[in-house]
């Protein structure tokens, strides 16, 4: 790990420029009523960073529960609430606007060429929206907390529950729409907002993998809104939509719920894949193998996405038609995935190849997306999926994919696009060493999920079989050293924004126009309007040129 | 510059678009179009045509839709991109409902 | 924010010239402004069909599952105020046309006229809304606490002239779903208008004060997307609500 493609500008003599767009402006004020792309993928960091923690403690709370087959920590209701809690705080918290709202926000006008997202303001709302609905969920925990697993699944939450339902219900209502909105402006931004000579083609794979996930936001979504009104509804005045004693259909809930959540995984995880395809092509120093299959797979994951919600009903009381159907279907949607996973493969062969920290978080991702999704055929396959689902081994599969996957692509991005976006380089060892602890703590947590699913554990049960107990303690044991694994950044992270190396435009000499910008960037980004004839990832052009030529637009 | 970023821009037909602005008496005759559909949809109500009855209703009210959105929201005078934008939505919608109905039509078919 | 025409191009400067007051600073021109302006209007359209996508299909599901009960929940509903109120969104969604053209001619009169009748229009259909839903509250047929299906076992010697038949208990019970989903669905339309009439409220107070009148017609046009949609959306509320069967 001595070889390093990292290249920072004479520390003796370098300075964070004075004029950028944390210095543009002062207060309070400027900050909460900004319309900056950059400040408020800033605002989004802090915030999806504060809900992480609170997800994450809860999700501590679950392992040291299961340390013990009895349900001894905490009663069983108890149980449902910490786990419904850390359900709702991670997914529509954390991890539907993790990469999106903070660094598809930040990038992705610069990454085009434009001074901004199409529509600031509506940029800033989702911000608030965002706030309101982290708000009402809060409070729906502070005041009782909600039992019903992130699912919501009827007629629990309409009829049976006791817990703030309506509340949580409302309060996702409300994130969701800060989702909508963040994606009708990716999507509008990338289609219009392009400099001249920015063809699609030219396009970086990250703006790609966001535009396909701004899709599923943008179509999908709604149909969450909807199936949470109708919730609200029943639990309320009581109309009879999901109740059987009504001639309701509790499955018809299902059907709604999943037509969303079922790409709501896709929204989760695409923009991580666009994260890992820059990082890759950057530190191998080589184009993406098959930048057009890449790009068009980003969208058949959006399209196919649709079609395969019911592989999560299997056993719920749909037509074997329809398992049939949805199961082959799911089978399919398999395809884009893999492919991505084989181009990013061949783009590291004959690469040059470095390790830093970007690098190691990009490495662990593919090869434990590659373990979650595969694991993921299993559970597509109809038959397989009756023995294994509401096991634990859902459990170690949708980890894989989101913890193992997507957090891991968050953080390799957050790393890679640091120096870009604060000036300044974290430190590179810790940081290598708090990936590697994460990926050790990470398999040590989930690995035993698996086996422990397959030998018959059911999940969200407080309690278990006396011989499942060695596994959850390894599982326990993993999840407090990858505890230490996230914690570490935060301190290095914020310890490099006073006394951080100083980063310089392009510290990784990467091909892309933000990194042809200062370091932070200008409030406008660009001082005069880009025209793009630079082909995407072109690393022989750059190694040819000068450092001023790398680093300047025009 | 700006001007340059213009000039790409006016090479784009798509920027030209919506130019067409839409007579009144355009819009007048679909207003008809509308308000006929309107009764005959009515008047097919009353008539007994079984199975067909559900049919020929959606049908009626996909018909005027479709003039609403072509002409009243000036799809037919908008770009590609914009017809593209509409005929996604409605796909999606389709596969919702279409799916959803798909396993309920099917559970009577019982097991194999 | 700073100005960014640092370097001169060779001579053509028309578009930083003409440089209107609203063009927002991220935006190179008002072309591409209002494209895109537009096209986000009509995104956020899409998130709309999908809201009340999940609407239809429930209905969709329970219409084939419950068909006498929703025969016999349809019939409850006045057809002359249902057939009005398709008359008056139908009418609303012209004048609104007329009133983006008269935008896009600069006609001022036209505009606040074609305004005005469809704020009218649009307080009518709200008008008769209330009506249709008092009745229902009158005759308990509001899902929830007081909802009452034994009218429907024992139907009036009225009803049954008009074609009505008896229900068995528990599909006369269904009626209750079929309430359910009118409610939720012209409930939701509902919704949707008094906000756009609210929007509309806006609007006309400022084309009273000769706005919309420079070219500037952005919020009337995607105002006018969003009218014309909930239009379409009532469209196929009525002949899914209302006309189920009235042939008898």
């Amino acid at each position: 790990m001595s070889s390093t493609i990292l290249n920072l500008p004479d520390q003796s003599t370098a300075t964070v420029p004075k004029r950028n767009y944390l210095t543009n402006e002062n207060g309070l004020m400027s900050w909460l009523l900004t319309g900056d792309h950059k400040r408020i993928a800033i605002l989004y960091l802090i915030s999806i960073t504060f809900f992480f923690f609170i997800g994450g403690a809860l999700a501590g709370l679950i392992r040291l529960e299961l340390l013990t087959p009895q349900s001894d920590l905490m009663a069983s209701d108890t149980y449902n609430k910490i786990f419904t809690m850390h359900g709702v705080i991670m997914v529509f918290l954390f991890l539907v606007p993790s990469v999106p709202a903070t660094l598809g926000n930040f990038m992705i006008p610069i990454m085009v060429g434009a001074k901004d997202l199409a529509f600031p303001k509506i940029n800033l709302l989702s911000w608030y929206l965002y706030l309101v609905g982290g708000g009402m969920t809060l409070a729906a925990m502070i005041t009782g907390g909600v039992d019903t697993g992130w699912t919501f699944t009827t007629p629990m939450s309409t009829h049976f529950s006791n817990t703030n339902v309506v509340t949580t219900g409302l309060a996702v209502f409300v994130a969701g729409f800060s989702s909508i909105f963040t994606g009708l402006n990716f999507i509008v931004t990338i289609h219009r907002m392009r400099a001249p000579g920015m063809t699609w083609f030219k396009l970086p794979l990250f703006c790609w993998s966001h535009y396909a996930a701004s899709i599923l936001m943008v179509l999908g979504t709604p149909v969450l809104a909807i199936t949470l009104v109708l919730v609200v509804l029943e639990r309320t005045i009581g109309i009879g939509v999901f109740d059987p004693t009504k001639g309701g259909d509790p499955i018809l809930f299902q059907h709604l719920f999943w037509f969303y959540s079922h790409p709501a995984v896709y929204i989760m995880i695409l923009p991580g894949m666009g994260v890992i395809s820059e990082v890759i092509s950057t530190f191998a120093r080589k184009r993406v193998f098959g930048y057009t299959a890449v790009a068009f797979s980003s969208v058949a994951i959006a399209v196919f996405g649709f079609f395969v919600w019911a592989h999560h009903m299997f056993i719920m009381g749909v037509s074997n038609y329809a398992v049939l159907v949805f199961s082959l279907l799911t089978m399919l949607v398999a395809v884009p995935s893999a492919i991505k996973i084989f181009n990013w493969a061949f783009t590291l062969y004959k690469g040059s190849i470095t390790f830093e920290t970007p690098m190691l978080y990009a490495f662990g991702f593919m090869g434990l997306f590659t373990i979650g999704g595969l694991t993921g055929v299993f559970l597509g396959s109809a038959g397989t999926d009756i023995h294994l689902t509401e096991t634990y081994f859902i459990v170690a599969h949708f980890h894989f994919v989101m913890v193992g996957g997507m957090l891991m692509a968050f953080l390799s991005g957050v790393h890679f696009w640091w120096p870009k976006m604060t000036g300044r380089m974290y430190p590179e060892k810790i940081s290598q060493l708090a990936a590697v602890v994460t990926f050790i703590g990470f398999n040590f947590t989930f690995f035993p999920q698996f086996l422990v699913g397959m030998l018959g554990m059911p999940r969200r049960y407080a309690a278990y079989p006396q011989e499942f107990q060695v596994l959850n303690v390894f599982s326990t044991a993993g999840a407090s050293i990858l505890g230490v694994g996230y914690l570490l950044p935060i301190i290095y992270l914020l310890w490099s924004l006073k006394y951080g190396a100083i980063a310089g435009n392009n510290p990784w000499r990467a091909t892309g126009l933000e990194w042809q910008i200062q370091s932070p960037p200008l409030t406008e980004n660009f001082t005069t309007i880009p025209i793009v004839t630079q082909d995407v990832y072109d690393y022989e052009w750059l190694d040819a040129q000068k450092e001023h030529e790398v680093t300047h637009v025009g | 510059m700006a001007d340059l970023q213009t000039e790409h821009h006016e090479h784009e037909p798509e920027q030209h678009a919506e130019d067409h602005i839409v007579s009144p008496a355009v819009y007048a005759v679909i207003l008809g179009a509308l308000l006929i559909g309107t009764a005959i949809t009515i008047a097919a109500s009353y008539l007994e045509m079984g199975p067909w009855n559900p049919v020929v209703a959606i049908a009626i009210a996909c018909a005027k839709a479709t003039l609403v959105v072509l002409f009243f929201m000036h799809i037919k005078y908008s770009s590609k991109l914009m017809k593209l934008t509409v005929g996604a939505g409605v796909f999606t919608f389709l596969i919702l409902v279409g799916m959803s109905l798909s396993d309920y039509f099917s559970r009577a078919w019982g097991q194999w | 924010m700073s100005d960014s025409h640092a370097i001169a191009a060779a001579g053509e400067h028309e578009v930083h010239e003409e440089h209107p007051p609203y063009l927002r600073h991220h935006f190179v021109s008002m072309e591409q402004q209002t494209e895109t302006t537009s096209f986000g209007m009509w995104l956020f359209l899409l998130t709309e069909i999908m809201f009340f996508g999940g609407l239809f299909t429930a209905y969709l599901i329970y219409r084939n599952w419950y068909y006498p009960a929703f025969v016999a929940g349809s019939h409850q509903l006045d057809i002359f105020w249902g057939s009005l109120n398709t008359l008056l969104l139908i009418c609303s969604s012209f004048t609104m046309a007329m009133g983006v053209w008269s935008a896009e001619t600069k006609r001022h009169k036209g505009l606040v006229w074609s305004l005005i009748g469809t704020l009218i229009l649009g307080i009518g259909f709200l008008g008769i809304k209330t009506i249709e839903y008092t009745e229902k509250y009158e005759k308990h047929h509001i899902p929830g606490h007081n909802f009452d299906w034994k009218g429907f076992t024992n139907p009036t010697q009225e009803e049954i002239a008009k074609g009505d038949k008896p229900l068995a208990p528990d599909m006369a019970q269904k009626t209750e779903v079929y309430f359910s989903l009118y409610f939720a669905m012209t409930g939701m339309h509902a919704l949707h208008m008094i906000i756009g009439i609210a929007l509309l409220c806006g609007m006309l107070f400022k084309a009273l004060r000769g706005g919309y009148m420079d070219g500037h017609i952005a919020f009337v046009e995607n105002f006018g997307l969003y009218w014309h949609f909930v239009d379409i959306v009532w469209i196929f509320l009525f002949p899914l609500l209302y006309l189920i069967s009235r042939h008898q």
